[in-house]
């Protein structure tokens, strides 16, 4: 691996996607399709910790609300209504779950009606597994700010989620399947004694193509989570706000 | 999907931060600081050997407001060559997308924390006339500051005072004939940097939308800047700021406090710095040169144009810059006394 395998340039930018609110009130039905997986991908997951946390809602419960949700968002066409000049997305919805949790009954019974979501596998039994891994002690969140402050950590969490999983995605079709692992173990592990010496010890390959490798994954990583940022955004300043917050650059 | 514990999302972050400099002459060292627009590293030129700060915006595109911004702010330096003003050497963009520019790496001390160690109001004064020299340099150009604070002086290890920050600048006329990038842009489009953690200073307000909205920092920013008539701002709105700015040096306040343990200034200095922060424009100084005479003026012992003296204080003035040959008059009157009366006994 060297550093010609990684090319870099002031031309790759930019490469976005069409933000999903445009995209919901197409009439092509395959991008309105389209658009609807991507919030429910980077959503799901924390709008069902967050039932489960703010509505102390048991397991089964929490799933058939979170279902219920998008049935919801897509038959009463709540991101059409969706107006960005009145804040931003992640707080819209987070308004429309409390308002529909409140109503619970009512979303039950569309639930019965039946209906179809977006194609996104929803894994709750690996929600439920991470949110017993979540540090945040549910006591200590009563407060609306520590919630909202939950519920964007979760997001950030999923966003992030969802890019590294791209990310693989990208390093298998193009061969790179050690530039992920090295990440993965550097990066993600969260092991704070490895080093780039360890590892390319581990993985037979010198310390400078260990910094290339890492370098390259980095800034994969961080194009394409700022790509599906920019798809669940309807404006440019919205874009750059919810990024700031997704990569903490307000607090540091 | 991986699980992405709390540790990572640190890591994520924290790496997704650093700017892709590959591709580059720059070699990235360490983050010395972080603004509302973007962030800004020491770096190392390799070509030429020698450190540079790197000043990068967070979000990749060259399309957008904040890159136009950053552009236009590594232009407007481009065209300041001034000793006072921090020299631009490189602009482009990086391979992750985000727009960048180079510029002089100032090691020192922002004004703020430097003016402790100045003890005479002389020596206070004479910086302050350094930094009047380089804005009225930039106005000269057509440039107005439009932050001029404390944190945005930095003076250097020889007492050079570089005068930084200019991601506000409102350009009010072309710099060079046929230059199409001098016109304003948007006489109101540039953000306001947020306050570091380190910052002391009082809040900014960070705006960034069009005409009539308001950007600057409270204390220094001139009344009509608080409006957000920035249609109308000309060279006086500096002269706001150099006026608390000068205030500042002297009792580290940017405006006239009654705080316990506040110093209080001299009349024709107290004189200068109301007559800098006047609320209407039209009784400012007309331009910086008025403003650093004045104070020259006072330096040198002689009236301000900004007050009007009683008999008490023009004596009184009279005697301190000629005190020397004052005393000496009037020693040699003692002593010819002393011999008079000594003789007639």
């Amino acid at each position: 691996m060297s550093q010609e395998e990684f090319p870099s340039g002031g031309d790759r930018f930019p490469l976005t996607r069409r933000s999903v609110i445009e995209a919901v009130q197409s009439i092509d039905a395959e991008e309105r399709e389209r658009a609807l997986e991507a919030v429910c991908a980077a959503y799901w997951k924390p709008i069902y910790k967050y039932i489960r946390l703010r509505w102390k809602r048991p397991a089964e419960e929490a799933q058939d609300l979170t279902q219920g949700f998008f049935l919801e968002l897509l038959e009463r066409e709540l991101l059409e209504k969706f107006d960005p000049k009145k804040g931003r997305l992640r707080t819209y919805l987070r308004v429309c779950v409390d308002s529909m949790v409140m109503n619970e009954d009512k979303a039950s019974k569309r639930q019965k009606r039946g209906g179809t979501i977006p194609h996104v596998a929803l894994d709750f039994s690996g929600a439920e597994e991470e949110l017993g891994a979540t540090v945040m002690d549910p006591s200590a969140i009563a407060s609306p700010e520590s919630l909202e402050e939950f519920f964007e950590k979760e997001w950030v969490r999923s966003l992030f989620a969802l890019a590294v999983e791209d990310l693989r995605q990208l390093c298998v079709e193009c061969e790179r399947e050690r530039t992920f692992h090295l990440f993965e173990a550097y990066d993600l592990e969260g092991n704070e004694k490895i080093s780039y010496g360890q590892l390319s010890k581990e993985y037979g390959i010198s310390v400078t193509d260990v910094t290339n490798a890492l370098a390259w994954a980095r800034r994969e990583f961080r194009k394409i989570a700022l790509e599906r940022l920019r798809e669940l955004c309807s404006s440019d300043e919205e874009f750059q706000r919810e990024a700031r917050a997704a990569f903490g650059w307000n607090s540091k | 999907m991986k699980f992405l514990t709390d540790k990572a999302l640190e890591r994520l972050r924290d790496s997704a931060e650093l700017p892709d400099l590959s591709g580059t002459r720059y070699r990235l060292l360490e983050r010395v600081a972080r603004g509302g627009m973007g962030l800004v590293y020491a770096a190392e030129d390799e070509k030429l050997q020698r450190r540079v700060a790197l000043k990068v915006l967070d979000i990749p595109g060259t399309d957008g407001e904040l890159a136009s911004r950053l552009i236009l702010e590594a232009r407007v330096l481009a065209r300041l060559e001034h000793p006072g003003i921090v020299p631009v050497h490189d602009v482009g963009t990086l391979a992750d997308g985000r727009v960048f520019y180079t510029m002089k790496f100032v090691e020192g001390q922002r004004l703020d924390k430097y003016v402790a160690t100045l003890d005479s109001v002389p020596d206070r004064l004479r910086l302050f006339l350094r930094i009047c020299d380089a804005v009225g340099f930039a106005h000269a150009r057509g440039v107005l500051h439009r932050d001029l604070k404390p944190a945005n002086i930095m003076v250097g290890p020889f007492g050079e005072v570089l005068v930084m920050d200019w991601g506000l600048a409102k350009i009010l006329r072309g710099i060079a004939a046929g230059d199409s990038h001098a016109a304003d842009p948007d006489a109101a489009i540039f953000e306001k940097p947020n306050p570091s953690s380190a910052q002391t200073g009082p809040t900014q307000i960070s705006v960034i939308t069009g005409h009539g909205t308001v950007m600057g920092t409270p204390g220094y920013m001139s009344p009509e800047q608080a409006r957000g008539d920035v249609e109308h701002l000309d060279a006086r709105s500096d002269i706001f700021s150099l006026g608390a700015l000068l205030h500042f040096l002297l009792s580290n306040h940017p405006e006239k406090t009654t705080a316990a343990g506040a110093p209080r200034l001299e009349k024709p200095l107290e004189a200068i710095c109301s007559k800098a922060t006047a609320a209407p424009p039209a009784e400012r100084y007309p331009d910086v040169q008025e403003m650093a005479l004045d104070v020259s003026r006072y330096l040198d012992g002689l009236a301000v144009g900004a007050h009007r003296e009683s008999f008490l204080e023009k004596t009184a003035r009279f005697y301190r810059r000629y005190r020397f040959f004052i005393l000496l008059i009037a020693a040699y009157l003692v002593m010819r006394v002393t011999i008079l009366i000594f003789l007639h006994r």
